[in-house]
């Protein structure tokens, strides 16, 4: 993916662009709004990850807006020290994607703006999911793994929605709370992983290769482990 | 204290004062005594003014009808009795006039007196039918007289007049008391002003007095009330409530600081001395990174009070309530118990749940689910296995009351009070893992909904219970409202999305 980073702290930008790059991303950087405007809007990224205070007379909010006035679509997500409610709400307001709230762990990020870009690029309706040998029919509500019917409660169903619609990619517990529960707070209990263990019974315990692995420090991936 | 006081330093060079007639202007004492005067003044003008209309005016169109009837008479005498009726009618009024004011006199048409009580016609007078006031000198003596004369047929010419001086006597009198009443105001409304200048001033001088040592740092002074239970007093307690909550607000932003302080210090102390130990004593990457692993997730700690502190803070500004809109809160205790019935369940925990099919209020969803959210997260923290959580919801008219009861250890009756307040850990709580921001939060929420949080004991344990009024009466969101609804009348534009 080519991602746009807009931001004016040089240790958080070269943190941030050394980790995308890391991830296998080309990514492109500049340092104050002027730039950014520019380069987001004379080049093509998959995603522009763009700070909300920012030298050059120009800041995040103005940029995306300028942005969004030429129709372009590019996925947004903002990344920035404001963090109240209104502030998120503003940042949304003005056409972002999504909101990261510094200080920020990278693994957050990363699985952030690989989730926004694919939302960004539009699969359309669909009424079937496929992961593996799992199988999810959007339309009749049920699941099926390796031809076996898999009994699941409605919320462990919206789970396993949400995890299939982001196969291969790393979700975060933040991102689950939000995407399946629409919880915008944070439990002080170990309650998400509690929800993926019980899951992880019904649609990994009776087979043989697991399909829903723990990534260390950063959250959950849904994918068919390569032999 | 004195360390907050701002030094402020005078933009103006000290001989820039304005002048001294421009200062004097300035005190709202002697603009107001000022205006007194003028109201003052003006009132005894206007007196004096319908005095003399009243008087002398009077006098005047007395006069006026006066000589007119006399001159009536006399004309129908000349019409009906010719030259000697008139003559005769003329000696015989000049004869009985007592006050000896009434003027006459009779010319024929060459200028020569017939009769009338003057010697010669007074010059001057020119035009028939016209009022004349003339000096005159009658029997020796000058005085002034008002007259009119009229023509006769045959070329007569008959002057009617009264003599004014006692008018003119009257105006010199009310002229001079005039004169001294205007004085006695002057008098009276300069010390008017002096008195009301000097009130203001008395009662301005303590308030100003107590602003003074407030700026400059002494939050213990207060405005002196007299006692009147006048417009000053009024001010004065006004003031002396700001200030009393001004005092609390110092105060809370102070112990909260203390606690920021000892709260953040600690997890910083820790994770900086990993890091340091990890850079001088690491002899392994593995070591080195374990190292880095666990600061990073102590500075993660601090991040998460820092937030915490931050919403509490957002929430107790009033900020949030533009997200108040009609919710349902059965829903949402339905997705909560089982959101956490899962963790419950690993510990063995069973969760009660007990509450009406519909729960209509309105308030920001986000925060209610928060608030409780905390609650029940507290009563599985300090549950023991093997024991029950219960979340009820009940509702009247005015209220939902939603109890959230655990068998836990519970909180000693006089640690309650406190047990909202910021960073406040109760015994058992210190061993667990938490921010001790929780309940503050709960009760940040519950407030600004116009709510409360009450803890009780639920022998054993503890029950929270969270009262919400089902109507948010807060005029800041009728408010908004109705602004709302006016914009939506002008512009048409689509109504905000329900949450």
């Amino acid at each position: 993916m080519r991602i746009l980073i807009v931001e004016d702290d040089k240790d958080v930008a070269g943190f941030v662009v050394k980790g995308l790059r890391e991830a296998g991303h080309t990514v492109e950087h500049a340092d104050n709004g002027r730039d950014g405007l520019f380069m987001a809007a004379s080049e093509n990224f998959d995603a522009i990850i763009l700070d909300r205070m920012l030298p050059g007379g120009i800041d995040g909010l103005r940029l995306l807006e300028t942005l969004r006035a030429q129709d372009n679509a590019t996925p947004v997500m903002f990344l920035s020290a404001l963090g109240q409610v209104d502030d998120r709400v503003k940042g949304l307001k003005a056409g972002g994607d999504d909101y990261l709230t510094k200080p920020f762990a990278f693994a957050e990020l990363l699985a952030r703006v690989e989730a926004m870009s694919r939302r960004g690029k539009g699969e359309g309706p669909t009424t079937r999911l496929n992961v593996g040998d799992l199988e999810m029919d959007l339309l009749s509500r049920g699941v099926k793994r390796a031809g076996q019917k898999v009994d699941l409660q409605p919320r462990e169903f919206r789970l396993l929605e949400y995890l299939m619609r982001h196969a291969g990619q790393v979700v975060t517990r933040t991102m689950l709370l939000e995407g399946v529960w629409d919880y915008h707070f944070d439990p002080q209990t170990n309650v998400i992983d509690v929800h993926i263990s019980r899951l992880r019974q019904k649609i990994d315990k009776p087979f043989d290769a697991p399909l829903l692995h723990t990534v260390r420090n950063a959250g959950y991936m849904l994918r068919v482990e390569e032999p | 204290m004195s360390a907050f006081t701002p030094i402020v330093t005078e933009a103006k060079p000290a001989g820039a004062r304005p002048p001294k007639r421009r200062r004097l202007l300035r005190s709202a004492g002697v603009r107001f005594a000022v205006l007194y005067a003028l109201v003052f003044g003006v009132s005894t003008v206007l007196l004096a003014a319908s005095l003399r209309y009243s008087t002398i005016g009077l006098l005047d169109r007395q006069t006026h009808e006066a000589i007119r009837g006399d001159a009536r008479g006399l004309a129908a005498h000349f019409k009906t009795g010719g030259l000697p009726a008139l003559v005769l009618t003329l000696d015989s009024r000049i004869n009985e006039d007592i006050n000896e004011n009434a003027i006459y006199l009779l010319v024929d048409p060459l200028g020569n007196r017939v009769a009338g009580n003057m010697s010669r016609w007074p010059t001057g007078i020119a035009t028939p039918n016209a009022w004349y006031q003339v000096p005159v000198e009658r029997a020796g003596k000058r005085s002034h007289a008002l007259m009119r004369y009229y023509e006769l047929p045959g070329g007569f010419q008959l002057l009617v007049g009264r003599d004014v001086s006692t008018r003119s006597q009257l105006r010199r009198v009310l002229r001079d008391g005039l004169i001294w009443a205007l004085a006695a105001m002057l008098l009276l409304g300069a010390l008017g002003a002096l008195v009301i200048r000097g009130l203001f001033k008395r009662s301005l001088a303590d308030i100003s007095a107590t602003s003074r040592a407030i700026a400059r740092g002494d939050l213990t002074q207060r405005v002196r009330r007299s006692g009147h239970g006048d417009e000053f007093d009024e001010l004065a307690e006004t003031i002396n409530d700001m200030l009393d909550r001004i005092t609390r607000l110092m105060d809370g932003v102070r112990e909260v600081s203390n606690s920021i302080a000892h709260d953040l210090r600690t997890p910083i102390t820790r994770a900086r001395a990993r890091l340091e130990d990890a850079a001088s004593h690491a002899r392994t990457e593995d070591e080195l990174r374990s190292a880095v692993d666990r600061a990073t997730s102590e500075l993660d700690g601090v991040v998460k009070v820092f937030q915490a502190l931050l919403r509490i803070a957002e929430i107790e500004a009033g900020a949030r309530r533009s997200a108040f809109a009609s919710i349902n809160l059965t829903p949402v205790l339905e997705d909560l118990a089982e959101f956490f019935d899962a963790v419950a369940e690993e510990r063995h925990i069973t969760i009660d749940t007990a509450w009406p099919p519909d729960l209509p209020m309105t308030g920001d969803r986000d925060m209610i689910q928060q608030a409780i959210a905390n609650l029940l997260e507290n009563a599985i923290k300090f549950s023991p296995p093997d024991h029950h959580v219960s979340i009820s919801a009940r509702m009247d008219a005015q209220q939902i009351e939603i109890h959230i009861a655990d068998q836990g250890p519970g909180i000693p009756e006089a640690d309650r009070p406190r047990a909202t307040e910021r960073f406040y850990r109760g015994e058992q709580a210190r061993s667990t893992p938490g921010t001790g921001l929780g309940l503050a939060l709960v009760a940040a929420i519950a407030h600004l909904h116009g709510g409360v949080l009450r803890l009780e004991d639920n022998r054993p344990g503890l029950r929270a219970v969270l009262v919400l009024p089902r109507r948010a009466l807060n005029p800041e969101a009728t408010l908004r409202i109705k602004l709302w609804a006016q914009t939506m009348r002008k512009t048409e534009i689509a109504p905000p999305a329900p949450e």
